[in-house]
């Protein structure tokens, strides 16, 4: 188990403050959080490539905080892959066994065996700079995972891979991690790398922890506003709570249940807000009308934006809906939402 | 004929200029000597002497420069600190002050009434008049060209990969020799060519310290001023000949060393 406590990282340019955060034994956790949060910092603070100034690493119980990056036992695998240029595909990947002692079979073995696994060998003897962006990040696996690391730290290795590529090496890394039994911890800011590859994950910002759980959880359940922002619950309101309802500048949504507090926050995802051109005939309790005050192409689906009263609401819809309800700048429509997609906090 | 056209010509014409204000005066002073005179000259021991001289000094000034401008250019780099600019300022001190200042400032603290020049003068050591102070003087004005070429060096191999070494296993002098020097290496060698050189043609400084043993710019000096320009050039030719030849060889190595990656 990986864990740290009460981390503070203080750099020139960026403080990381009071991090604490627990990862199980061989378990794929992910970090999140917007460019400049400190994903980066964090990973290298637990490589040892970055001073901490407070706190404790723990790895397998043993304080690893101010051991030297070569006595951790911790990989690290960057963006751009950090391959050596001046060395061959088959240097790199042995480089790291020159500061271990490995006998020379089990070298051998683990080269074949991570060579199979990665199918690397046809380019053994080529240079760095002659390989494609998936060809460098197996290249880079296999250098990290040659020593066996107890972790193995990712900084966004699918990030520079074309979009085709990416969920083929999605389930490259799964079947690795699960087979090489080494905790992987991997910063990504793309939510479908965090679904399709982690159980676990946490939300940085600003150098602190947001959030910790289960990445359904935070999905679903945010704890703040910030968080609610970062996974794209883009209806997210500051209410009063009155018996079970929440109420924004004069309107009333069911929740369905009592909150603890006077006020606090709402967020419903734009996908769980249904656009209508009447009242719909539904289960659903929250159902308001509105003008569209704007409509955005997204790509696959359309973004339409709802004023209700003063209140913007998000909706999300496909092309054909776009058509069929004729929605454009100021027509009137409905929406609806249920009241159990009401995420409260 | 159109503004670009113009521009190309301008930019032509001053290329040309330059070219003429460099090559004219190297080709004349190559071609001037007669192969008899450059044969004697040649052969002359003290010519000899003095090339032989010139070469091995302004060797060891690139080599000493190597050795101990190696680590601090490495440290300003990798490091940022307070009062950084000023070191790097200091570094800098060699190029901007004239040379016969140099020679001054290098007799003034090993002469005997400077507390250094007491302890070399006990360990036997001389400045004055001997190949160690042209050494001294050399390195001291070679020294800013090989620190600030081998500083871009170390300064263009990225951190990270650094970093990978060290988390792969590495400490960080593994890291240092086997990753950062080897990817730095043609700039180190291009700072110990410009080191090299800028020894090589050294004069001002080296006649105020050591006027003998006669480095060959001292003697070039020297034959000008008893026998006039004729003399002179013979041996002039042959220093730019070492020189070139010297310094083709060290460019094909980093030609080399570029093309294996």
């Amino acid at each position: 188990m990986i864990q740290l406590e009460h981390l503070s990282v203080d750099l020139d340019e960026f403080h990381l403050r009071d991090v604490s955060l627990s990862v199980s034994e061989n378990e794929f956790f992910v970090l999140m959080g917007p460019t400049g949060a400190g994903k980066t910092v964090l990973l290298e603070a637990v490589a040892g490539l970055v001073p901490v100034q407070d706190g404790r690493i723990l790895i397998g119980g043993r304080d690893v905080t101010h051991l030297p990056p070569e006595k951790r036992g911790i990989s690290i695998m960057y963006q751009d892959y950090a391959l050596f240029p001046h060395f061959t595909v088959l240097d790199n990947i042995m480089y790291g066994l020159h500061f271990h002692r490995v006998d020379k079979d089990q070298r051998q073995e683990r080269k074949k065996q991570l060579i199979e696994q990665l199918n690397l060998g046809h380019l053994l003897h080529r240079y760095p700079a002659t390989l494609s962006g998936g060809e460098l990040q197996r290249v880079a696996l296999a250098r990290a995972l040659i020593v066996r690391p107890t972790v193995l730290l990712l900084d966004e290795p699918l990030s520079a891979l074309d979009p085709a590529f990416r969920e083929e090496i999605r389930d490259a890394l799964v079947t690795l991690q699960e087979r090489s039994g080494v905790t992987f911890i991997m910063v990504t800011h793309d939510f479908s790398d965090a679904l399709s590859l982690a159980q676990r994950a946490c939300v940085i910002n600003n150098g602190s922890i947001e959030q910790t759980g289960d990445i359904a959880d935070i999905f679903q359940r945010p704890t703040s506003r910030f968080v609610a922002d970062f996974v794209g619950m883009k209806n997210c309101y500051q209410v009063n709570f009155r018996d079970t309802k929440a109420v924004i500048d004069g309107i009333e949504i069911e929740t369905g249940r009592t909150w603890w507090r006077a006020y606090g926050y709402i967020a419903i995802r734009p996908e769980d807000v249904v656009i209508s051109k009447k009242p719909l005939d539904s289960s659903m309790r929250n159902v308001f009308e509105g003008r569209i005050r704007s409509v955005r192409d997204k790509g696959f689906f359309y973004e339409a934006e709802v004023l209700v009263w003063n209140t913007v609401f998000v909706s999300l819809i496909t092309k054909s809906a776009l058509f069929d309800l004729d929605i454009r700048e100021g027509v009137r429509v409905w929406i609806a939402f249920k009241a159990t997609s009401i995420h409260l906090f | 004929m159109n503004t670009r056209e113009l521009f190309f010509w301008v930019m032509l014409a001053s290329a040309a200029v330059i070219m003429a204000f460099i090559l004219l005066p190297m080709i004349q002073l190559l071609t001037a000597p007669s192969l008899p005179m450059l044969q004697k000259t040649i052969r002359d021991p003290d010519v000899l002497r003095s090339l032989w001289l010139s070469i091995y000094t302004s060797g060891c000034a690139a080599l000493i420069s190597f050795t101990l401008g190696t680590p601090l250019a490495y440290l300003l780099a990798r490091t940022r600190f307070r009062g950084k600019g000023l070191i790097e300022s200091v570094i800098d001190l060699p190029i901007v002050i004239p040379h016969p200042v140099v020679g001054i400032a290098i007799l003034s603290v090993a002469g005997r009434n400077h507390w250094i020049g007491q302890i070399l003068s006990a360990l036997g050591i001389r400045i004055m008049g001997s190949v160690t102070g042209i050494v001294t003087v050399l390195t001291f004005v070679g020294l800013p060209f090989y620190i600030n070429a081998a500083k871009e060096g170390f300064e263009s191999v990225p951190v990270r990969l650094e970093k990978v070494s060290r988390s792969l296993g590495a400490s960080m002098l593994s890291t240092f020799f086997r990753i950062t020097f080897p990817l730095a290496g043609r700039s180190v060698l291009v700072g110990a060519i410009m080191c090299l050189a800028r020894a090589v043609s050294e004069f001002g400084a080296v006649v105020i310290v050591a006027y003998h043993p006669m480095i060959a710019p001292v003697m070039i000096y020297e034959r000008f001023e008893a026998f006039g320009l004729k003399y002179s050039q013979p041996v002039a030719f042959w220093l730019v000949f070492l020189c070139l030849v010297l310094f083709f060889v060290l460019r094909m190595l980093t030609l080399y060393r570029k093309k294996g990656g």
